[in-house]
C-alpha cells in the first residue's frame, strides 16, 4: 500500500509461514507502525485520525441502534423514545449517534479547511483529495437518511424538502423523485428504504476510506511546509518519523481532547444541536415554521436559496439546485483550479488572506442559511403604514404615514364614508439574509473558479524552505540543534 | 534511544518513561473496557419487557378436567383445574421411584389463608427436555399418565406435572406465583 | 498551544447553531424565580418538586393531554419521582401500583367473547390516555388537539422554562375586560353563537356582539422593558391570548400593526388557579407553585435517564482528562528527541 521499501521482518514461525501467504501483518505494519511521516505535521493533521474515530463509532453505535429502531411510520418515533427510556444506556448509544454525525462534520470540516489551506489537493495528491470529495458526499447522504429516521417534524418536512430538489430537474425529476420516495409523497416505505440505505452507506464510505489511505499512503502526507520529504535514506531520516509511536501519540492525545468536547455534547447539551420541532412526532399536515437542515448542511441550503432570480430560461428553483450541487461539485475540480505551484499557503500571504475570508463566508453562510432570508440585518429607514382604499372615482388609491394615529385617523375618516380601507405594514427597505447570502454565494464561487486560478499565475510566494528538515529548524530554533 | 544506558540518570528516564506509557495503555484500556461493557449491555432485557413479566389470571374460569394456558413474557404457562380422581392419582404416586422426586404438594403454593388449593395445578409449559409445548387436556393427548404429553419426543406427564416417561431429565417447573385472591393468581417469571 | 485554535473553532460552530435556534414571534420562557435546580453539569430535579408535578398533571393536565410514551412503572425507576431503595423493582412499588389502579383503562387484549374490556391500569400499562384518538380528541376541544406530553420539554424551545413561562403567563383578570359591540348581521350568519340573535332580531341591520379586550399594554409580563402596546387585543372565541406562544397577534390587534404585542392565541385557557390541587405534602399550592412542580414533572418525563446521563457524564469527563494528561506526558516523552 505505500511507495517505500517494506521494513517488517517476521520473527516466529507462525509469522513468517503467514508473510508468504497472507502478508497482512506486512501491510499494517508498513502502512501504521514504520510509515514514514514528515516530522513537522501540526496539530491540524490529527483529523484523519479523529475521522476514523468518529466512523468507527457511528458505524458501531448505528449497528446497535438498528437492534431496536422500528423502521415504520407508526412505530419509528416510539422506539427512538424506547431506546432513550427502556434499553439499558439506549439513551446513551443514541446521543453518542445524535451527536456523533455533528461531531463528524465538525472534524471532516475541520480537515477539509487544512487541506485547502496546506494545498494538500495539488499534485501528486489529486486522486488522495477527490476520494475525499467522495466520502463527503457520502457522508452527507448518509447524515440525511439518517435525519429521516426519528421520523420528527423535521425528519419528515426536511426529507420532503431534500426530495423536493430532485423534483427541480427537467424532464427526468418527477419521475426520480416519485421512484425515490416509492410513490407519490413519504411514507412507510420511503422510511424503510431509507434505513436500509441510511445501513449501507456508511459502508460505502468505510471502503473508500480505505482508497482514501490507499492514495495517502503512495505520495505520503503532505504537510505545513509544503514541500515533499526527501527520498534519499539520508534525507527521508532528516525529514520523517516513523508512524508509530510519534503520530500515534500525537494523534491518540488530540482524540481524546476531541473525544472531551464530544462528551460535554452528549452528557450535557445532547439535544442542543438538534431542533425541537423534531421531538414532535411527523404530521404530514402541519409543517414546521422554520424548515432549517443540521447545522452542518446550512451553508449550502444558504447557497440554495439565495438564488432568486431566473437566468434565460433556468428558473430559479432549477438554478439553486444547480448552485447548491455545483457548490461541492466544484471541489471535484480544485486541484486543477488552483494554478499556484506552492502548496503551502504559510508561503502565500495573499492567497492566505484570500482563504481566511472563505472560511468567514462559510461561516457567514451557515448563519444565512439558519436565518429567516427576508429578516432585516441592517435595516435601512424605518417601516411606513399604508392606507389604501376605493377613491372617489373607485380606482385603488394609497396613502402612507409614519404615525399610526394619523393613518387610523385616515382610515377612520375612510370607513365613515362607507369606502372600504384598511391598514398595511410596508417594510422599509433593508439588507436582509438574502442579499448577504447572495454576496457570499458570489465570493464562494469567485474562490474557486477566478482567485485560485488567476492568482497562482500573479502571485508572487515567499521563499519555501529546501526541505523538512530546514523548514523545522528555520521556523522553531533560533540555534540549529541536533536532531535525532 | 536504545544504546544510551550507561548512566544512572538515563536509567530512571527509561524507566520513567515506560512507566507513563504503561499508565496510559492502561487506562485507555480501561476506558476502552467500560465502554464496551454499555455495547453489551444493551442487548439485555430493556424495561419494558422486564415489566411485562407478570400477569393476573382468573383461575376460577379453568374448567374441571380442563387447562387453561396462558403467556408471559413470551413464554407458555399452563392452569390446570385437576379432578378428585387426577389429585388421588398424583398423590398415589411412589415418589421415590420418580426420575426428579417431588410430592404434590411440593408442586403446590399455598392460598393467602395458607392451605392448598389441590384442585389448581400450575406449571410452566415448556417441556424440560429440548423446550417443546406438550400436549394436554385441550388437545385431547394427556399422554400414558393422564397429564401431558410431548409430542416432540415423546414425554410423558403426570397429572401433577412430573416427569414419568421419555427423554425430559426433570418436572416441569412449578413457576413464581401467589395468590391475590382465591379465585385469582399472580404468575411472574 | 495551537489546538486551542480548533477548539474555538468548534465553539465558534456551536454558538452559530445556538443562534440559529432564537425564538422569534413569542416571549422567550424564562426560568422561575431563584432558577431550576437541574441547570447546570451537576444540576439534579428536586423529586419533591416531580412528586407534586406528578399530582398536578394527574389532576388537571390529565384531563385532556395524555403521555402515551409514559408507563407507571417509570414513576418507580431509579431516577422516578417515586423510587424506593426498597423496591428496586418499579412493579412491586406499592405507591406505583396504587396509582396505576386508580386508572381505568380499556384493555387491550380482547376478552372471552372478543370485547375490549375496561380494567385497572397495571404498573406496565402505559399512563391511561384522555382520548380514543386524535379525532376524539379535537371533537372534545374545539377542534384544537392536546398535544401529547411526554417529551414536550424537549419539543419546545426553551423546554420547562416555557411550561412555566405558558402557564403563568396568561394575561392577569384585571387587564381582560369584555364589550358589547354592533356587528352587521351579514357577517355573523355563519357563526354558530348569534344565530339565535339573528333570529331574534330579524330584519334588523346589526346584531350585538360580546368580545373580550386585553389591555395588553397593562400587562405585568409585557410592561417593563423598553417595549410599550398601545392599542387592544381582541380575543377570539375559544382562544386565549398568551405571550409565549407562538403566533400571530397581528389580525386581532387594534393598534400600530408595527408593533403588534408577543404571542399568539391558543385554544387551552388558564389551567392554574390558587389551591387548583391540594399537595400531599401540605405545600401551598399557589399559581406560582403549581407551574413549576408540573414543569419539573415534564422535565423528568421528558428524559427519565438526565440523572444518569449526568451521572455517567460526570466520570466520562474526569475519565478523559485524566487520560488526555496521561497522553499528553506520555507524547512528550516520545517526541523529546525530535525537533518538530
Amino acid at each position: 500500500m505505500s511507495g517505500h521499501p517494506s521494513a517488517y521482518e517476521p520473527k516466529t514461525g507462525f509469522t513468517k509461514w503467514l508473510d508468504s501467504r497472507l502478508p497482512v501483518v506486512r501491510l499494517a505494519y508498513d502502512s501504521f507502525v514504520d510509515f514514514p511521516t514528515p516530522k513537522n505535521l501540526n496539530y491540524w493533521w490529527t483529523f484523519g485520525g479523529i475521522l476514523a474515530v468518529c466512523l468507527a463509532t457511528q458505524i458501531l453505535s448505528g449497528i446497535v441502534l438498528a437492534m431496536h429502531y422500528t423502521p415504520t411510520v407508526d412505530g419509528a418515533f416510539a422506539s427512538v423514545e424506547r431506546i432513550m427510556r427502556d434499553v439499558p444506556y439506549g439513551w446513551l448509544i443514541r446521543y453518542i449517534h445524535a451527536n456523533g454525525a455533528s461531531m463528524f462534520f465538525l472534524a471532516v470540516y475541520i480537515h477539509m479547511a487544512r487541506g485547502l489551506y496546506y494545498g494538500s489537493y495539488k499534485a501528486p495528491r489529486e486522486v488522495l483529495w477527490i476520494l475525499g470529495c467522495v466520502i463527503y458526499l457520502l457522508m452527507m447522504g448518509t447524515a440525511f437518511l439518517g435525519y429521516v429516521l426519528p421520523w420528527g417534524q423535521m425528519s419528515y418536512h426536511g426529507a420532503n424538502v431534500i426530495t423536493g430538489l430532485i423534483g427541480a430537474l427537467p424532464v427526468v425529476g418527477d419521475s426520480i423523485k416519485a421512484w425515490l420516495m416509492g410513490g407519490p409523497s413519504i411514507g412507510n416505505q420511503t422510511l424503510q428504504r431509507f434505513f436500509s440505505l441510511h445501513y449501507l452507506l456508511p459502508f460505502m464510505i468505510a471502503g473508500v476510506v480505505i482508497l482514501h489511505i490507499w492514495a495517502l499512503h503512495v505520495p505520503g502526507n503532505n504537510n505545513p511546509a509544503g514541500v515533499e520529504a526527501r527520498k534519499d535514506p539520508e534525507g527521508l531520516k532528516k525529514d520523517t518519523v516513523p508512524f508509530h509511536p510519534y503520530y500515534t501519540v500525537k494523534d491518540g492525545f488530540a482524540i481524546v481532547v476531541f473525544l472531551i468536547i464530544f462528551a460535554a455534547f452528549v452528557f450535557y447539551m445532547p439535544n442542543v444541536l438538534g431542533h425541537a420541532d423534531n421531538y414532535i412526532e411527523a404530521n404530514p399536515l402541519v409543517t414546521p415554521a422554520h424548515i432549517v437542515p443540521e447545522w452542518y448542511l446550512l451553508p449550502f441550503y444558504a447557497i440554495l436559496r439565495a438564488i432568486t432570480f431566473d437566468i434565460g430560461p433556468i428558473d430559479a428553483k432549477l438554478l439553486g439546485v444547480i448552485f447548491m450541487f455545483g457548490s461541492i461539485a466544484i471541489l471535484f475540480v480544485l486541484p486543477w483550479l488552483d494554478t499556484s505551484k506552492v502548496r503551502s499557503m504559510r508561503y502565500r500571504p495573499v492567497a492566505r488572506q484570500f482563504f481566511f475570508g472563505f472560511i468567514a463566508t462559510m461561516l457567514l453562510l451557515g448563519w444565512c442559511g439558519a436565518s429567516n432570508p427576508d429578516d432585516p440585518i441592517i435595516p435601512m429607514g424605518s417601516d411606513q403604514l399604508v392606507v389604501s382604499y376605493t377613491d372617489a372615482n373607485g380606482n385603488e388609491a394609497t396613502q402612507t404615514y409614519e404615525e399610526y394615529e394619523a393613518a387610523a385617523t385616515f382610515r377612520d375618516q375612510k370607513l365613515d364614508e362607507g369606502v372600504d380601507a384598511a391598514i398595511a405594514v410596508a417594510k422599509a427597505p433593508a439588507f436582509r439574509f438574502v442579499h448577504l447570502a447572495q454576496i457570499l454565494t458570489l465570493y464562494y464561487f469567485a474562490y474557486f473558479l477566478v482567485i485560485l486560478p488567476l492568482l497562482g499565475l500573479r502571485e508572487k510566494p515567499k521563499d519555501e524552505p529546501t526541505s523538512i528538515h530546514k523548514a523545522v529548524l528555520g521556523n522553531d530554533r533560533a540555534a540549529p540543534a541536533p536532531a535525532e | 534511544m536504545s544504546e544510551a544506558q550507561s548512566t544512572p540518570h538515563e536509567t530512571i528516564d527509561e524507566d520513567r518513561r515506560d512507566f507513563i506509557h504503561i499508565a496510559t495503555a492502561a487506562t485507555a484500556a480501561a476506558g476502552a473496557g467500560a465502554l464496551a461493557y454499555v455495547f453489551i449491555d444493551q442487548m439485555n432485557a430493556a424495561s419494558d419487557t422486564k415489566a411485562a413479566s407478570s400477569l393476573d389470571v382468573d383461575i376460577s374460569k379453568v374448567p374441571l378436567g380442563g387447562e387453561v394456558r396462558v403467556l408471559i413474557g413470551g413464554k407458555p404457562f399452563f392452569i390446570r383445574h385437576r379432578t378428585e380422581a387426577e389429585i388421588k392419582a398424583a398423590e398415589a404416586v411412589d415418589v421415590s421411584k420418580l426420575r426428579d422426586p417431588q410430592t404434590d404438594e411440593e408442586r403446590l403454593i399455598p392460598m393467602q389463608n395458607g392451605e392448598l388449593n389441590r384442585a389448581m395445578l400450575v406449571t410452566s409449559g415448556t417441556c424440560t427436555h429440548l423446550g417443546c409445548v406438550p400436549v394436554g387436556p385441550s388437545q385431547g393427548n394427556t399422554g400414558d399418565y393422564g397429564g401431558w404429553y410431548c409430542p416432540c419426543h415423546g414425554s410423558h406427564y403426570d397429572t401433577s406435572g412430573r416427569i414419568r416417561k421419555g427423554p425430559a431429565p426433570s418436572n416441569l417447573p412449578v413457576p413464581d406465583y401467589r395468590y391475590v385472591s382465591p379465585t385469582t393468581i399472580n404468575i411472574s417469571l | 498551544m495551537k489546538f486551542l485554535r480548533f477548539i474555538s473553532a468548534g465553539l465558534g460552530a456551536a454558538a452559530l447553531v445556538a443562534s440559529a435556534h432564537a425564538a422569534g414571534g413569542a416571549l422567550h420562557p424564562h426560568e422561575p424565580e431563584g432558577g431550576w435546580e437541574f441547570t447546570g453539569p451537576l444540576g439534579e430535579l428536586d423529586m419533591e418538586s416531580v412528586q407534586r408535578g406528578y399530582q398536578v398533571y394527574r389532576e388537571v393536565c390529565a384531563s385532556c393531554h395524555g403521555m402515551r410514551l409514559m408507563h407507571y412503572r417509570n414513576l418507580g425507576e431509579p431516577g422516578g419521582p417515586f423510587y424506593d431503595p426498597e423496591y428496586p423493582n418499579a412493579n412491586d412499588n406499592p405507591l406505583v401500583k396504587s396509582f396505576a389502579a386508580q386508572d381505568e383503562i380499556l384493555s387491550t387484549e380482547p376478552n372471552d367473547v372478543g370485547d375490549y374490556d375496561y380494567r385497572p391500569a397495571r404498573t406496565s400499562d402505559p399512563f391511561k390516555s384522555p382520548y380514543p384518538n386524535e379525532q376524539a380528541a379535537r371533537a372534545a376541544n374545539g377542534g384544537a388537539y392536546p398535544p401529547d406530553l411526554s417529551v414536550i420539554t424537549k419539543a419546545r424551545p426553551g423546554g420547562a422554562s416555557y411550561i412555566y413561562s405558558l402557564l403563568t403567563g396568561y394575561p392577569e383578570d384585571a387587564v381582560i375586560s369584555t364589550r358589547t359591540v354592533e356587528v352587521p348581521a351579514e357577517d355573523v350568519t355563519d357563526s354558530e353563537a348569534s344565530e339565535e340573535e339573528v333570529e331574534a332580531e330579524e330584519g334588523a341591520a346589526v346584531v350585538e356582539e360580546t368580545e373580550t379586550v386585553i389591555d395588553v399594554g397593562h400587562m405585568d409580563k409585557l410592561s417593563h422593558g423598553d417595549a410599550h402596546y398601545e392599542g387592544e387585543l381582541i380575543q377570539p372565541l375559544g382562544q386565549y391570548y398568551n405571550p409565549y406562544f407562538a403566533g400571530d397577534t397581528t389580525p386581532q390587534w387594534e393598534g400600530d400593526p408595527r408593533h403588534a404585542p408577543p404571542g399568539g392565541f391558543l385554544a387551552m385557557p388558564p389551567q392554574l388557579t390558587p389551591g387548583r390541587v391540594s399537595y400531599m405534602d401540605g405545600t401551598e399550592a399557589t399559581v406560582d407553585q403549581m407551574a413549576r412542580d408540573v414543569s419539573a414533572f415534564l422535565q423528568w418525563a421528558g428524559e427519565p435517564k438526565q440523572k444518569q446521563r449526568k451521572s455517567t457524564g460526570f466520570a466520562s469527563m474526569i475519565y478523559l482528562v485524566i487520560l488526555a494528561v496521561l497522553l499528553w506526558f506520555s507524547f512528550h516523552r516520545i517526541w523529546r528527541k525530535v525537533d518538530h
